[in-house]
């Protein structure tokens, strides 16, 4: 058994932590609770405070009913635009990052390392440097305020942190099976297709929750490049919180912000214990 | 043919010529350019000059899965995701060979290794000699002109390893394909080859069959790298004595020792001249023994005795000769005992002699 004599630096240690914790937790507890309040209430009283009653219909109305710029449909066409960018840019930024992996670490060409060097680097680069040049690009190619326009850019941008994290997982894979394909006449893409992908569902769920969660969450290009009825949910949220500048509505708006956060939360919960191993996973054997 | 990695010279003027189904083994120390050599062969690695011809064809610039070879890897490197059924015509589904033909090839091969109950398995599922069939079986069922084999039993445990070693020398009777087998194990060597290529700093150092490289080692390097335990060698000088060589190990010592050479015409130029003398452990034995084929009584000397080393089927002796340590091979029901002289028989038939400079055979 532990030492269950509770040492005055013990305690002190969970009295800290606790309080790290609430101050951590207090911003969603807030949102939360007024999610269920209603606007009376929280006019009355204050922005912090347990709900008298449950409103529920803060819920409805924040899901389809709520106005925003001019539309009343809630923020659920955003919701879809969202999904709309974030499923094929997840699954595309993935699938290119793999292959990518794959190729600089299992197959050495000439160049390999500053390639690899080369689409890491996009880590490093602050996220406001990219905003002149994909304007131009956007603004060029026609897709300025188009849904595909964000598409190309999350995919695009995710590649640095795909390649990366699949080629670290790659580098484990021993040279000789690729050598073994090689010889039996498999080519690049039969080789990844038929021996490096089914070796990779742990990297691919953890690449999935992390681009998913980023892509999702991404604000600054959603509000940059699209506008009204194109824009994604984080964009959305602005505008909404604009459009009720004068009556507060206090209670609609946590709600909104909860249901645009749900897709996320539940995407880390379905695939948190990957994503926990799946980072480790090749550091240690 | 040769290889260089930036300035690393790894393979030196390679030059082998290996005969329609010969079982031939690269052998050497590791680090001695074996594996690049094979790589360079399959077509996985590109040589800096010359050419490699398979079948009379230059291959240099033909991918390695249209060389028409097949290559078994010391990790096996099994697919892991797939059976050992898939694993095994993963190849023929590469080149889209119909399907029948695909199980009519799998059934043969299976039978021939006895993996039949193995098909459905995965890889993780089983044990390193099953595994190394499958990897075999995935070479076999290809029917390629040439086998490429990279040290293949170096995973196994010890038991296992001879039994593989016996299977794939069985194998290579059978169906008489033409092997290319790199390994570090001068047994293996010796045990499964038809010619070995003894290998060393990316130069071969001999290519002969095993049993002259084993009685006739081109160099002391080859001497000493075949055979457990290794060729003795000793510094001895060559003196002419009634008009025939003899060669004297420890000269001016008490305890000098000369042996007389019959036969040894192509060490005349050496008489009055230094030379290291090589002797394996099986031709110094008790005193007692007579070696095969010999005429006339064998030279007996006695020595001192410095350690015994029983293993069971013979006994080690280290003992010394002329003051040089040397290693003997008695039978393991004499244990001379340790300090003491005791009688040694000598095969000086065997006896072979090296230029100390340039290190190579002279007779």
């Amino acid at each position: 058994m532990r030492d269950r004599t509770f040492a005055p630096s013990r305690i002190l240690i969970y009295l800290l932590v606790s309080l790290i914790a609430a101050a951590y937790l207090a911003p969603l507890a807030v949102v939360m609770l007024n999610s269920l309040r209603t606007n009376q209430e929280i006019a009355q009283a204050s922005m912090i405070g347990w709900p008298k009653q449950w409103a529920w219909s803060n819920y409805l109305a924040a899901w389809s009913g709520f106005c925003v710029a001019e539309t009343c449909a809630g923020i659920r066409p955003y919701m879809l635009n969202s999904a709309l960018v974030t499923i094929p840019a997840t699954i595309f930024s993935t699938m290119l990052g793999a292959i990518a992996g794959y190729a600089v670490s299992l197959w050495r060409f000439r160049g390999d390392n500053w390639i690899y060097g080369i689409v890491t680097l996009g880590l490093f680069l602050p996220q406001q440097m990219r905003l002149l040049p994909w304007t131009i690009v956007l603004r060029d190619i026609g897709l300025i305020n188009t849904l595909t326009g964000l598409v190309l850019i999350h995919t695009i941008q995710g590649l640095s942190f795909t390649t990366l994290f699949c080629r670290n997982y790659y580098i484990a894979i021993p040279h000789e099976l690729i050598r073994a394909a090689r010889i039996d006449g498999a080519g690049f893409f039969r080789i990844f297709w038929r021996i490096i992908l089914p070796l990779s569902a742990p990297i691919l769920i953890v690449t999935v929750i992390w681009q998913f969660t980023h892509i999702w969450n991404e604000f600054l290009y959603g509000v940059t490049f699209t506008t009204g009825q194109q824009q994604p949910v984080t964009a959305a949220l602005i505008a909404l919180s604009a459009a009720i500048a004068d009556i507060p509505q206090h209670g609609v708006q946590s709600a909104a912000v909860i249901i645009a956060a749900l897709p996320t939360l539940l995407i880390y919960l379905l695939g948190g214990r990957y994503f926990v191993r799946g980072l480790t996973a090749g550091a240690v054997k | 043919m040769s290889k260089r990695y930036a300035n690393l010279e790894v393979l030196k003027g390679i030059n082998l010529d290996i005969e329609s189904g010969e079982f031939t083994v690269l052998v050497g120390p590791s680090g001695c350019g074996k594996s690049t050599l094979l790589n360079i062969v399959a077509g996985l690695d590109r040589p800096s000059a010359g050419t490699v011809e398979i079948g009379g064809r230059v291959v240099n610039d033909i991918a390695p899965k249209d060389r028409d070879i097949a290559m078994v890897f010391q990790s096996y490197a099994l697919y892991p995701s797939m059976t050992v059924r898939q694993n095994i015509t993963f190849g023929m589904e590469c080149r889209h060979v119909p399907k029948a033909e695909q199980e009519k090839a799998l059934a043969s091969v299976a039978r021939l290794l006895q993996i039949e109950p193995l098909l459905g398995r995965k890889p993780s599922q089983l044990s390193g000699g099953q595994r190394q069939r499958v990897a075999m079986g995935r070479a076999l069922v290809r029917d390629p002109l040439l086998f490429l084999f990279d040290e293949p039993l170096s995973n196994l445990d010890a038991k296992l390893r001879v039994e593989m070693r016996m299977e794939i020398k069985r194998l290579h009777q059978r169906i008489g394909a033409t092997i290319v087998y790199v390994t570090h194990d001068q047994i293996e060597a010796m045990t499964m080859a038809t010619r070995i290529a003894v290998m060393h700093h990316g130069e071969v150092q001999q290519f002969a069959d095993p049993d002259t490289v084993y009685r006739y080692p081109a160099n002391l390097f080859v001497a000493r790298f075949m055979g457990s335990p290794p060729m003795n060698t000793m510094p001895a000088r060559l003196v002419a004595e009634d008009g025939g060589p003899v060669v004297v190990i420890g000269a001016g010592r008490p305890d000098e020792v000369r042996l007389r050479l019959q036969g040894y015409d192509a060490a005349a130029s050496f008489v009055g001249r230094d030379v290291v003398l090589g002797i394996r452990p099986e031709c110094i034995a008790e005193g007692s023994r007579g070696f095969s084929g010999a005429s006339g009584a064998p030279i007996v000397i006695n020595a001192p005795v410095e350690m015994v080393e029983p293993t069971g089927a013979e006994t080690i002796v280290l003992l010394r000769l002329g003051g040089e340590p040397v290693l003997a091979r008695i039978t393991p029901d004499i244990r001379p005992a340790p300090g003491a002289l005791a009688p040694f028989a000598l095969d000086t038939r065997r006896i072979c002699l090296f230029d100390p400079v340039t290190e190579r055979l002279i007779a």
